[in-house]
């Protein structure tokens, strides 16, 4: 382990803005595709739902 | 055996295909989680201080695993395209726009970790040098595909202008991968080669390849959850989507 404390490790050296905007944004990213597939994946389900309720109106 | 095969055969269709996506997908994000915790711990407590680069190389760990995503999906976006070409298969076209953003994304975290990995090394955030320019060329390929797609409205024929397109760009992926060796470049050459052993510490390239098995399971999570919205849209008149919905 060669990270003394906390603050150390969060400094990175003096590398911190490169290495966090790195880790930071990737994460970041990986974390909003999902999100958006679910999105997606709801909002077409609603239209269908909608629709098939549309048509049971209308029968 | 041959019951084996027509087993198998039954999921190209995207009636019996979506069900298998919708079980497979939570297992493997699980274990591109797991993968991502333990290519973390390496990444930033196992692998020691570079003596050149200080803690400002542990950049490759997110960087290089990201930059080999974005190749292979492509070639497995271009693959499934011409599949779809070459057998008429609905599901092979879905699967290829199911993968072009995620491997779009990729490519713009390779674009963007180099950056802020090239500024305090090189001094620059980019240069129009082979290595970056051929991989900028390649997130143009991924978004002209998705803009290919989108500007068709026919799905059938949105797939195979996307063929085209996808397998006509995969001469791309060699001249990224090979740049570094065909011209003088400042990015430096390959991390890890096939052919000779690896030029780095050990728990480098362990990190780096755990890393890059935790975006594989990421990319193959998030491309079959895509695939199952693409199939709802396109399937949404066919009577088993109807019945599909409780």
């Amino acid at each position: 382990m060669h990270w003394n404390s906390l603050s150390d490790f969060l400094a990175m050296g003096g590398y911190a803005f490169y290495v966090w905007g790195s880790f930071g944004v990737t994460a970041l990213a990986l974390l909003m595709e999902p999100l958006l597939i679910r999105k997606r994946h709801n909002d077409i389900l609603r239209t269908l739902r909608r629709e098939r309720a549309a048509e049971e109106g209308i029968a | 055996m041959k019951d084996g095969i027509t087993h198998w055969f039954k999921y190209a269709s995207p009636q019996n295909f979506y069900p298998l996506a919708g079980k497979l997908w939570p297992w493997f994000a699980a274990a591109g989680a797991v993968f991502a915790v333990i290519g973390l711990w390496i990444s930033f407590i196992v692998a020691p201080t570079d003596a050149q680069q200080g803690e400002g190389y542990r950049i490759i760990f997110v960087h290089v695993p990201a930059s080999w995503m974005s190749m292979f999906i492509y070639l497995i976006m271009a693959a499934w395209a011409g599949l779809g070409l070459a057998l008429n298969t609905r599901l092979s076209g879905m699967m290829a726009s199911a993968l072009a953003p995620t491997g779009a994304l990729f490519t713009v975290i390779s674009l963007w970790t180099g950056a802020l990995w090239g500024k305090p090394m090189w001094g620059a955030w980019w240069v129009w040098d082979a290595r970056l320019t051929s991989e900028l060329i390649l997130l143009f390929l991924y978004l002209g595909f998705l803009a290919l797609q989108s500007a068709i409205d026919d799905p059938r024929r949105a797939d195979k202008a996307g063929a085209v397109l996808a397998l006509v760009g995969v001469v791309n992926v060699p001249i990224i991968y090979f740049s570094v060796k065909w011209w003088n470049t400042l990015h430096q050459g390959a991390s890890v080669s096939l052919t000779k052993s690896p030029s780095m510490a050990h728990t480098m390239l362990w990190g780096m390849l755990l890393m890059a098995l935790a975006f594989w399971m990421y990319s193959i999570a998030a491309s079959l959850a895509r695939v199952r919205c693409i199939i709802l849209e396109r399937e949404c008149h066919s009577e088993w989507v109807k019945n599909a919905l409780e």
